[in-house]
């Protein structure tokens, strides 16, 4: 038995009946890693003596019967979470050497479950980008097709998971950075609620929209690791103090009597046929599992783009004014007067996307432009909210693609911006309305790429959605397919 | 027109970024596509709508004033790329 293929639900139950140590499947991971970690090129930083020693503390807890569903699982971490002593780089040439003095609020609830830490990954920078080819710091390659892109911005979590180079993984979403790269990389990843997961510690990028949340193997896993990470926290103010379900529950409930949705807007022209086809199909199954589908209308899904590049921008514009070279990051010590100090650091610390994304939301904000610009959007955004807050008066979940093609090839898009930003069209809409979405793997391209199924749900209806998609899952065996590595 | 190399090199500036020529012109020409696509907004009526800031509704989220425990100065310099005394050290800020 391959250690390093299990789920966090499987490799739970072999831990508990003592059937493996944490340190067997620990090393299985590093093992995997040191195999095919060249070629993907998932992980920012490794921390495997660290790692090691947790997973012998795991074990330790197991024996005494304390062990937790996370106890002893080896997890990987977008490298845009702090974790107190491991550098954490968010992607960027500014943060290369930061080392964090404390840990984020998730990462602190995943060591408090024992789970392992394995190491960091990679990102487009400050979570900017639907590639990863943003960061500043290394490549990395989608699992099922070396030439692809793995998505992103949480393209490292997402190919290690499909890789096997971990059992399950964190990421976080601003405008899509879960869902998509685990529709690409055939996993499964949940945007929480906007409130849902505590934001501390989360380095922050567009700080209304960020959310965290899990990337994993299957839907079960993807409800453990929720479960292990959500909750109210008093560090967050945005964090929403609401009694947490457990997510694994109602994964067996059904969907015999669920009114599903199908936007009308969401299968229009653009759509690749592949995908398309895949959708379709994956209708007809839930369909078959007893749902009534409908067709809705989200008449302002279209706007979504503009809305969201005004709005994610203005909000980094003025979250990355911290990086100035006085307290932690990169500075350009070369500079003699202070002005100069700082956008010498800017300029020299900061990639090209990032600035060009600080340079939109800066304009946006500006004197004369701001009403036509970011107030607008933010108007446009209440529309957009409107519209399924309509739609889920008859609906409880929605279902839709999760990009409107499969992965494209790296490089293809790097000098576009503009049409970068474009395939981010269906994911937008949830996260400037704070919804819940899934991703779950329906399908493959022609060319044998993963294609992702979204289900999205109202305002902390998170259950539902992970209902849907298991349902989904066990009627189908897209989840047991792994790429060729 | 959306935007001039002049725009660009002014808010570059608001935003402490020292661009350079090349970067003037790619950015100039990059930020005139990404502007007129969201001119495709001025289509929507929002005459009666109010904006989004948050899509929670949280009012103000208040706690008790209590002293706790924080990170040391020591920790809180750690990261920094000078620091002396306990303090931050900068380049002069008046000559």
């Amino acid at each position: 038995m391959d250690l390093c293929r299990l789920t966090i639900h499987e490799a739970h139950n072999l831990l508990t009946r003592k059937d493996i140590t944490s340190v067997e499947l620990t090393s299985a991971v590093f093992d995997r890693i040191g195999q095919v970690e060249d070629m993907v090129g998932a992980y920012i930083t490794l921390v495997q003596d660290q790692a090691m020693a947790q997973a012998a503390g795991a074990d330790e807890m197991i024996r005494q019967g304390k062990g937790g569903p996370l106890t002893g699982v080896p997890v990987a971490i977008k490298d845009v979470l702090c974790t107190e002593g491991i550098r954490t780089t968010c992607g960027s040439k500014i943060l290369e050497n930061f080392i964090p003095p404390y840990s984020a609020t998730v990462v602190r609830k995943l060591k408090e479950a024992h789970a392992v830490i394995v190491g960091k990954t990679n990102m487009d920078e400050f979570a900017m980008g639907s590639s990863t080819e943003h960061s500043a710091i290394k490549v990395t390659r989608n699992p099922w097709d070396l030439t692809r892109i793995p998505g992103g911005s949480s393209g490292g979590s997402a190919a290690a998971v499909a890789a096997d180079e971990c059992i399950g993984a964190i990421g976080t979403d601003t405008g899509g950075s879960i869902r998509q790269p685990a529709c690409h990389c055939g996993v499964v990843g949940l945007k929480p609620t906007y409130g849902a997961v505590s934001r501390f510690g989360l380095v922050a990028f567009a700080s209304s929209l960020d959310q965290v949340g899990p990337i994993a193997k299957d839907v079960t896993d993807c409800a453990i690791l929720m479960n292990g990470i959500c909750g109210y926290d008093p560090n967050d103010s945005t964090s929403v103090p609401r009694d947490v379900p457990d997510y694994t529950r109602g994964l067996r409930a059904g969907l015999k009597g669920l009114a599903v949705g199908i936007p009308a807007e969401y299968f229009a022209a653009g759509v690749d046929e592949d995908v398309a086809q895949a959708l379709s199909d994956a209708i007809t199954v839930i369909e078959g599992l007893g749902a009534t589908c409908k067709s809705v209308s989200l008449p302002h899904t279209e706007y979504a783009v503009a809305v969201y590049y005004l709005i994610a921008p203005a909000e980094a514009s003025s979250n990355l004014a911290r990086y100035d070279g006085v307290r932690y990051g990169f500075r350009d010590k070369e500079a003699e007067e202070l002005i100069r100090m700082y956008s010498d650091t800017r300029s020299k610390g900061f990639g090209s996307e990032v600035q060009r994304r600080i340079i939109i939301g800066t304009y946006a904000l500006s004197a004369g432009y701001y009403d036509a610009y970011y107030g607008k959007a933010s108007r446009v955004r209440t529309l957009i909210m409107q519209d399924f807050n309509k739609a889920f008066e008859t609906c409880d979940v929605l279902l839709a693609p999760v990009a409107p093609t499969p992965a494209f090839r790296l490089g293809e898009k790097l000098a576009d911006p503009l049409a970068m930003y474009l395939s981010d069209i269906f994911t937008l809409p949830a996260s400037l309305a704070g919804i819940a979405g899934i991703s779950v793997p329906c399908g493959f391209s022609k060319d044998g790429t993963p294609i992702g199924l979204q289900i999205l749900s109202k305002h902390f209806d998170e259950e539902k959605i992970i209902r849907v998609a298991y349902s989904f899952e066990q009627a189908t065996d897209f989840h047991t397919k792994m790429p060729n590595l | 027109m959306k935007i001039t190399k002049k725009e660009v090199v002014h808010v570059a500036k608001l935003a402490r970024l020292d661009l350079d020529e090349e970067a003037i012109d790619t950015y100039t020409g990059q930020l005139e596509d990404i502007l007129t696509y969201m001119d495709t907004l001025n289509r929507v009526d929002t005459r009666d709508i109010s904006p989004t800031s948050h899509a929670i509704f949280i009012s103000n989220a208040f706690r008790e004033d209590e002293v706790k425990p924080s990170i040391s100065v020591e920790s809180a310099l750690a990261n920094a790329p000078r620091s002396e005394n306990g303090s931050f050290v900068v380049p002069k800020v008046i000559g």
